[in-house]
């Protein structure tokens, strides 16, 4: 199933992406969507205690199961002011 | 206090005010409700200052600014209270004369010094609403901590580059720690100084915080408070997300452990694998070590604001893979703008087997204040 990624801020810079999607296996979880983020863009696993992932428009926890279409946003705080 | 018992009927200051009497949600009684509002704004930079000045308009009756900063040369590009002339002036004063010079009607509280666990909650509780407009993630967890300790709403924003974030936490619903529950390690989320942000975005962030501390004033419209709206500048779109109080936040759920403000210090980043160099060590260093050369890791776009003489160039981006132009048995001297990039380049580097590496502690941004001939901004 694919899954569109959305990324803000920090997320968006190391990714080099504000958007991309990817096929991932049926049932895959929010969780798991992220780790294979973090696997490719190693930069990632530092702030991945702090940010937080929204499936279509709402913050989910990690074992949130996707299904193929979902949008999932990729939220890091951002400290600026 | 004065400013509750006042009345704005009648007074000279309602042909101000016509434009907000004329929308029936506001009207005269909206009116004397901002005039009767006490609004703490925590921080008068990129956010604080368009706050201040719409808050101020709006005829708010008491606006406290607390900023313990000076006005800096590269405050000028976004923080649009402060004229030239205020670079060098403490924020809170030079933002306290505008907020007067706009509506004299209103009084304004300059405190110059830094929101902390000793203060927070004296000063929170002399306000109706609290606005963090704050630029660091120890003072985000302190307002939220001392709003929700003393039942203040906290109207909440933060930016970068073009991307910004806005919410309302009230008492009753999900806070700051319900969204983020502990900060990133320390050095790994770039500040505006580190990682750079749309002047405009400044403000739009801002006027919607701006917007949102009126509303929760006046009780009208529809607040954020239960939902984070993404502001993304930079392809015009506004995202909206739910959502939900945490049944385990330390601050307000079923077995809070969190009973007063303390400092929230973010935890210390992995240490680094390899040795550390000081700015002014080193010419030394490389005078001593011939076979040794400044790697510059910065972006290409950074390299505009001051480039080293002698160093390679090779942007954290590229990296990887690019790699294979570099010799692991040669010695190299990771740098970037202000060392937190550098960080990660000289882990990598380190991993992939090179030896003799260092890191510039502090980046080209400390090297450049012991070197004039040298400019990095």
């Amino acid at each position: 199933m694919r899954v569109r990624i959305l990324a803000f801020a920090g997320v968006r810079e190391i990714v080099g992406a504000a958007q991309r999607t990817v096929e991932v296996p049926a049932g895959a979880t929010a969780g798991r969507v992220w780790d294979d983020l973090a696997r490719e863009f190693p930069r990632l696993s530092e702030i991945a205690r702090s940010t937080r992932l929204a499936r279509n428009g709402a913050l989910v926890e990690r074992d949130a199961a996707l299904q193929d279409g979902d949008e999932l946003a990729v939220m890091p705080p951002f400290g600026g002011g | 206090m004065n400013a509750e018992k006042r009345s704005l009927a009648g007074r000279r200051e309602l042909r101000r005010y016509s434009r907000h009497l004329l929308i029936p949600e506001v009207g005269l009684a909206g009116q004397e409700k901002l005039a009767r509002a006490r609004v703490l704004v925590v921080g008068a930079g990129g956010l604080g200052t368009p706050v201040l000045q719409y808050l101020a308009a709006a005829g708010v009756g008491r606006i406290g600014i607390c900023d313990d900063d000076v006005v800096d040369e590269t405050n000028l590009q976004r923080q649009v209270i402060y004229a030239d002339a205020d670079v060098g002036r403490k924020k809170a004063v030079a933002a306290a004369e505008r907020v007067v010079a706009l509506n004299p009607h209103v009084a304004v509280d300059p405190i110059s010094h830094r929101l902390d666990v000793s203060n927070a909650r004296e000063l929170v509780r002399l306000y109706d609403v609290v606005v963090d407009a704050t630029d660091s993630f120890g003072a985000r967890y302190l307002v939220n901590d001392a709003c929700r300790l003393e039942s203040k709403p906290d109207v909440y924003g933060s930016i970068f580059r073009f991307d910004g974030q806005v919410s309302v936490f009230v008492p009753g619903g999900p806070c700051y720690r319900c969204v983020f529950p502990e900060p990133p390690p320390e050095g790994t989320v770039p500040t505006c100084a580190e990682g750079g942000v749309l002047g405009v975005l400044a403000g739009l962030v801002g006027t919607w915080q701006a917007n949102e501390a009126l509303k929760l004033i006046l009780g009208i419209g529809r607040t954020l408070a239960g939902r984070l709206l993404i502001v993304d500048a930079f392809d015009a779109r506004v995202r909206e997300f739910a959502l939900a109080e945490d049944p385990d936040c330390p601050l307000h759920g079923t077995h809070p452990s969190i009973v007063d403000v303390t400092e929230v210090v973010p935890r210390p980043q992995a240490p680094l694998v390899v040795p550390e160099i000081e700015p002014r060590e080193l010419d030394e260093f490389l005078e001593a070590t011939p076979d040794a050369q400044l790697l510059d890791v910065r972006e290409p776009h950074e390299a505009v604001l001051g480039a080293p003489p002698s160093a390679i160039a090779v942007p954290a981006t590229q990296l990887e893979a690019r790699m294979h132009e570099l010799d692991s048995a040669k010695t190299y001297v990771v740098a970037c703008r202000v060392g937190a990039k550098s960080r990660w380049a000289a882990q990598r580097l380190h991993d992939a087997g090179f030896r003799r590496l260092y890191h510039l502690r502090g980046g080209l941004l400390a090297y450049a204040v012991t070197h004039e001939e040298f400019e990095v901004f």
